[in-house]
């Protein structure tokens, strides 16, 4: 009952949007308990600067340290986690629904025998029995209420669906003491690779700009890398681009690809299949440049242009720039 | 002679409805509207059963795969959890299991596959990295966790060599290189293996493997669905002219969306 924890994910030594939201959320759902909000920073080291912690709603940072979690091992982190629920009798977490979040998310809730709200898109409301949350259901053809009565309960926050609220205040930091058994070590990262890290990852953008076949070929991708550079925009590509090779798989978003939910989605030159509309429909807005009036993606979009993409991109680009150079201060 | 295979591998997979299918809910909301709606095995499981048919291939006497469902048959033809699983039998698996209960939540769903998987010594359990009705990405994590197994999400390759595997793993931003000793949890992503598609001959074939009907042990589900909504209607889009970019721009702009 003493909080509602935050797990805060290190990514590239800094707290990244998806634990903002993260936080974001903890912080109402707290308020309406009349609970603080504590955040656990995990791993061999921890940022020097804990202050966005507080600044979006902690009332405390608890550290893991441990030279044993150097790396990532979803066992070990979920053990931390849950050692630190038991020991602080902690009946609600909320994590961030990114990779790692959701690795640990599932084993936490078993170690600590809770409910799970997997990917939910709101704050949990208490009702006359427990609690209820919203998430997206069949592709973004439905939205589920999910309810639980259970304690503990623990919520995953899908990406972007929250916008992250300042709540500052000032947190105490405190260490609590943790080392992982061999058994939760058993897995060894033996490397990381980066694809070019000075590009936003997909998942975690606010802007995509995403090519399909319609672009005829790998050589006319450039457009495309301009536009997004313009935006700050991560890139992504159709099932069909990737599986011709034009594109890396990474860059593959829809049903077997990557799901994404940024704030606005440019699909140029895709036609709109139902398998590719499964893994972008939550964008929030849509625009789509085809010169195929009749294309089924315009059904899904906000904004649509109907014309040669090899015309329109450029000019589009052109026309930011120009955006930008007018209210740049 | 009973013998024991080199590599004991389970493939478990979830029966959802087609993407291209027209979703609705029956009247209350708690629940999809099976009536007309053809399932079939969760894109992603593709993957690992294309995975496990591979590893079956390099060493047909020494893999053994079972595939598993929790699930009830529907009432058509297009709705039954045991013609997906023949369908992943067909691609060279050696058995399949079914239990039969309707998968409530996620955990009740995991509590059966370790239940049935904990005395087994299976060397490899395979899931897809989340189902695409609701995309939790909740069973496989949970099941290790119960079994207190090595747990490798997003898995984009695996290579085995006495005993360890090698795999590779999606993250933010890139990817992983891990190792892991058996027995351990995979969830796949796309890349784990090419799909397949079943030939003639194993076809014929998994219509005489066995397909065993097991009822579940009893666990208490922790989450319920309250109701189901249709989205918010969407609009006709807008229609920008090629020559009103700039008003585009300035419209994304006023919306704080660039």
């Amino acid at each position: 009952m003493s909080a509602v924890l935050v797990w805060a994910e290190v990514n590239e030594g800094r707290f990244k949007k998806p634990t903002l939201e993260a936080l974001t959320v903890a912080r109402k759902w707290a308020d309406s308990l009349g609970l603080p909000v504590w955040a656990v920073v995990v791993g061999e080291k921890v940022p020097e600067n804990l202050d966005p912690l507080s600044e979006y709603g902690a009332d405390k940072v608890i550290r893991i340290v441990s030279p044993l979690l150097a790396s990532f091992s979803p066992n070990a982190y979920a053990r931390a986690l849950a050692t630190l629920m038991k020991d602080k009798n902690i009946s609600y977490a909320v994590l961030p629904q990114t990779y790692d979040g959701r690795a640990i998310a599932p084993m936490l809730s078993i170690w600590t025998e809770a409910a799970l709200f997997s990917g939910i898109t709101t704050v949990p409301e208490k009702t006359d029995n427990g609690f209820t949350a919203k998430r997206i259901a069949y592709s973004n053809k439905g939205i589920e209420w999910v309810g639980s009565n259970h304690l503990p309960l623990i919520a995953t926050i899908k990406t972007n669906s929250i916008i992250p609220e300042k709540s500052p205040r000032t947190a105490a930091v405190e260490d609590f003491a943790f080392t992982p058994e061999a058994k939760d070590l058993r897995l060894k990262v033996l490397g990381v690779e980066k694809v070019a890290t000075d590009k936003v990852p997909l998942t975690e953008a606010e802007i995509v700009v995403s090519g399909g076949r319609g672009l005829k070929g790998p050589e006319n991708w450039g457009m495309i890398e301009e536009l997004a550079k313009e935006l700050g925009a991560a890139t992504a590509c159709s099932k069909p681009v990737a599986d011709v090779g034009w594109r890396p798989h990474h860059e593959h978003v829809g049903q077997t690809g990557i799901q994404i939910s940024p704030n606005l989605y440019i699909a140029i030159g895709i036609s709109g299949a139902i398998q590719h509309l499964a893994g972008v429909a939550s964008s929030k807005t849509i625009l789509v440049i085809n010169n195929d009036p009749e294309a089924p993606f315009f059904k899904a979009a906000d904004y649509g242009i109907v014309g040669d993409a090899f015309d329109i991109v450029p000019r589009l680009t052109e026309a930011i720039r120009r955006y930008k150079q007018q209210h740049a201060h | 002679m009973l013998f024991r295979p080199d590599m004991k591998i389970l493939c478990c997979i979830s029966h959802v409805p087609d993407t291209t299918t027209r979703i609705q809910f029956t009247a209350d909301g708690k629940a999809l509207d099976r009536t007309g709606v053809t399932f079939i095995i969760n894109p992603y499981d593709d993957f690992v059963l294309a995975r496990a048919a591979e590893l079956k291939e390099k060493n047909p006497s020494g893999v053994h795969v079972t595939v598993l469902c929790v699930g009830k048959n529907g009432t058509s033809s297009t709705d039954s959890v045991d013609a997906n699983l023949r369908k992943a039998l067909a691609l060279g698996l050696d058995e399949a299991v079914r239990i039969d209960a309707e998968p409530t939540d996620a955990f009740f769903v995991a509590s059966q596959i370790a239940a049935y998987a904990k005395d087994k010594g299976f060397d490899l359990l395979f899931f897809g990295k989340e189902s695409i009705d609701y995309n939790g990405s909740q069973v496989a994590g949970m099941v290790a966790a119960l079994l207190d197994l090595p747990f490798i999400s997003y898995a984009t390759s695996i290579e085995l060599s006495n005993g360890t595997a090698k795999l590779t793993r999606e993250i933010t931003g890139g990817k992983e290189i891990i190792e892991s000793p058996l027995p351990l949890v995979l969830s796949a992503q796309k890349g784990l293996a090419e799909w397949r598609i079943p030939n003639v001959r194993g076809i014929m074939q998994a219509k005489t493997k066995p397909l065993h009907v097991l009822q579940p042990v009893s666990v208490a589900p922790r989450v319920q669905t309250l109701r189901h909504e249709p989205p918010p209607p969407k609009g006709s889009f807008k229609k920008i002219e090629p020559d009103q970019l700039d008003v585009l721009v300035q419209e994304l702009a006023n919306k704080g969306l660039i």
